[in-house]
């Protein structure tokens, strides 16, 4: 069997002719990106690929910016999708609808049980990791070592030793972690993908309790924590696997307690896939796959061997402890990991800076002080933007990076406090965010019969934007804790027209330099934003212009 | 008044106006976003544009909205797109399955 779909099984044959009739439709171009959401239709659709020869591409995020990215690397590359709705700007294949494929092969049919040979010196996937320069970087894999590793997970994980097994689990196909333990361990070693992607604690139950043991569950700290958190019992399931950020040792334990289960632990990359695995209730070690050697050179290390492509500088502080084994000590500090998503402060800024209206941008990590059930600690970020708002500044970065990097709290400022060799020191950085920012917030209601303009439509009156910034500076100057004085706009964007008689919300902040940052919602829309400067202040060169 | 005391207290009334603003106040407090309860128009959207909220973010208030309300959100219904459609609709799931 192969795969389970709402607790349905598929087996060899129908899935072997369900790659063919995939296989039939891919084209004639060199590179698949295959987006497809259902695991089994992502299986399927890599077999095709695989068979046919094409390279399937598999990057960690698919935003517009990474698209452009990819086609640049692969101008021929098509894109397979199960989703209707799909908006990657690229062509698409789509999977042919379930129903429409050929009815189930018969299984004595001989011609059901091919199973189609593949090279194991055939390029088979690309992933990609983000770079400084921002562009995504390419690594490949070919098909011997990606089975030669998941033979081996097999090994760890005691599957030789148990009946075929039912794997769900929560991460995407695409992810090198989904890819190896979510797909390639199942179609590689005789056991059974389920299709679903379960996301809620209830769904996660209900995907195991609907298929048969033994059961094994593959899944990160983000939703083993939520399970916990959510109290929802599990039904029988034999093993717990986590991977992409590091688990807490009180959540292991209380994962394996609560599910009577065995956890173990993952530890790899996605330029290497992965090489380490620990049972972290056991002790904090971990054991490296066998062949795969470490080389530590200064702070860094350097991973090889075995089943690894190329040797590969690990973005972790390894400490080598004994012959295969080694402590895990925390991230170089460039790096960071988001909700099990990895990049680096320096693709992230690259990107920031590049957000037209950016005059130099930095993200940073904050203390992480709160604990919420999901236990995620976003990146903050701080911008030099007099001419953005947020809403504007977020929705360009997220054309750029993955949303799980989107900064909160995004903090606007005059100037980014560097010291003098121009560095900006994390400290600093964090200091500015500790400050009590919201200098003031109040509801506004106009008057319905306050004067007002004509306005385009007949019997809908405008507000004269001057009466909206003459209520900020009322607002500003009757607060305690912003200077009072006269004021010149330094940028000043009217979005929405406003009416006599509507219930506004006024905000301002204080900037560094003594201007006021303002913005005006009205039920939570903006309807203007800019800035005010005190007119002691020194004329600015591009003062007086009028953003948009 | 009737002398005989009501076995079981009944639910309170759904006073949605109050359910928003407490939603909403949660939602703010667990995503620790940077705007007032209030700013939050009830019929924006809160996944991807309007609020700009992602996935960690929905299993975050999933989570909250569970510990609070006693409801367990489910993701393979249909009205699943629905529920995080806006506030409002988050509240009116809630409404119609709270069991605290």
């Amino acid at each position: 069997m192969v795969a389970y779909r709402a607790g349905m099984p598929i087996f060899v044959p129908q899935f072997l002719a369900d790659v063919q009739r995939v296989a039939a439709i891919l084209g004639s171009s060199a590179h698949v990106l295959n987006a497809c959401a259902d695991r089994y239709h992502f299986t399927v659709g890599f077999a095709a690929s695989l068979i046919s020869g094409k390279v399937s591409l598999l990057p960690s995020t698919h935003t517009p910016e990474v698209v452009r990215q990819l086609s640049a690397f692969a101008p021929d590359v098509v894109c397979l999708t199960d989703e209707a709705d799909c908006t990657l700007a690229l062509a698409r294949v789509f999977y042919p609808d379930d129903a429409a494929l050929t009815p189930p092969v018969s299984v004595r049919s001989p011609a059901a049980l091919v199973v189609p040979q593949v090279d194991e010196s055939q390029l088979v996937a690309y992933v990609f990791t983000s770079g400084s320069t921002g562009t995504p970087l390419p690594y490949r894999k070919r098909w011997g070592r990606l089975v030669a590793c998941v033979r081996e997970e097999a090994q760890c994980f005691g599957l030789p030793q148990r009946p075929p097994c039912a794997i769900v689990a929560t991460v995407p196909p695409q992810h090198m972690y989904g890819f190896e333990s979510s797909v390639l361990i199942a179609l590689c070693n005789g056991h059974a993908l389920c299709a679903e992607r379960p996301f809620y604690p209830a769904d996660i139950a209900a995907g195991l309790e609907r298929v048969p043991g033994p059961r094994i569950l593959v899944s990160t700290p983000v939703h083993l924590r939520a399970l916990l958190s959510s109290g929802v019992v599990l039904p029988r399931t034999d093993l717990i696997v986590s991977s992409t950020a590091p688990l807490a040792q009180q959540l292991a334990l209380e994962t394996e307690q609560r599910n009577d289960s065995e956890l173990l632990e993952i530890y790899g990359s996605t330029e290497t896939g992965q090489i380490a695995v620990r049972r972290p209730t056991a002790g904090p070690e971990w054991r490296l796959w066998p062949g795969v050697r470490l080389r530590p050179e200064g702070e860094t290390t350097w991973a090889e061997g075995g089943h690894i492509e190329q040797p590969t500088r690990m973005c972790d502080v390894l400490e080598v402890t004994a012959e295969g084994r080694f402590l895990l000590h925390g991230r170089l500090t460039d790096l960071v990991n988001i909700a099990g998503k990895r990049s680096s402060l320096g693709y992230l800024n690259h990107h920031l800076n590049s957000v037209p209206g950016v005059e130099d941008g930095a993200f940073f990590q904050l203390e992480d002080s709160r604990v919420s059930h999901t236990g995620v600690a976003r990146l903050a970020a701080c911008v030099v933007a007099p001419t953005l708002d947020a809403q504007r500044l977020l929705e360009a970065l997220r054309e750029r990076i993955d949303a799980v990097f989107l900064p909160r709290p995004l903090l606007f400022v005059a100037k980014l406090p560097r010291n003098s060799t121009g560095k900006l020191p994390q400290e600093t950085l964090r200091a500015l965010a500790a400050r009590p920012r919201t200098g003031a917030l109040t509801s506004l209601t106009i008057p319905p019969e306050h004067p007002s303009l004509a306005g385009h439509f007949p019997g809908i009156p405008v507000l004269p934007a001057v009466v909206l910034l003459d209520e900020i500076v009322r607002m500003v100057e009757t607060d305690g804790s912003l200077t009072s004085g006269s004021w010149r706009i330094g940028a000043a964007k009217f979005v929405k027209p406003v009416r006599p008689g509507e219930t506004l919300t006024l905000g301002a902040e204080p900037l560094p330099n003594g201007s006021i940052r303002f913005n005006i919602l009205r039920a939570g829309q903006p309807v203007a934003h800019g800035v005010l400067i005190p007119s002691a202040l020194q004329q600015r060169p591009d003062d007086g212009r009028q953003a948009g | 008044m009737s002398d005989k005391a009501p076995l079981r207290q009944p639910a309170p009334p759904a006073n949605a106006t109050a359910l928003t603003s407490e939603v909403a106040r949660l939602i703010v407090e667990a995503l620790n976003l940077d705007l007032a309860a209030a700013d939050i128009d009830p019929d924006q959207p809160l996944y991807g544009e309007g609020l700009g909220l992602d996935s960690i973010d929905i299993l975050e208030i999933a989570l909250v909205v569970s510990k609070q309300y006693g409801v367990q959100l489910r993701a393979d219904t249909e009205e699943n797109e629905r529920i995080f459609g806006s506030l409002r609709q988050l509240v009116d799931y809630i409404i119609a399955h709270r069991t605290k």
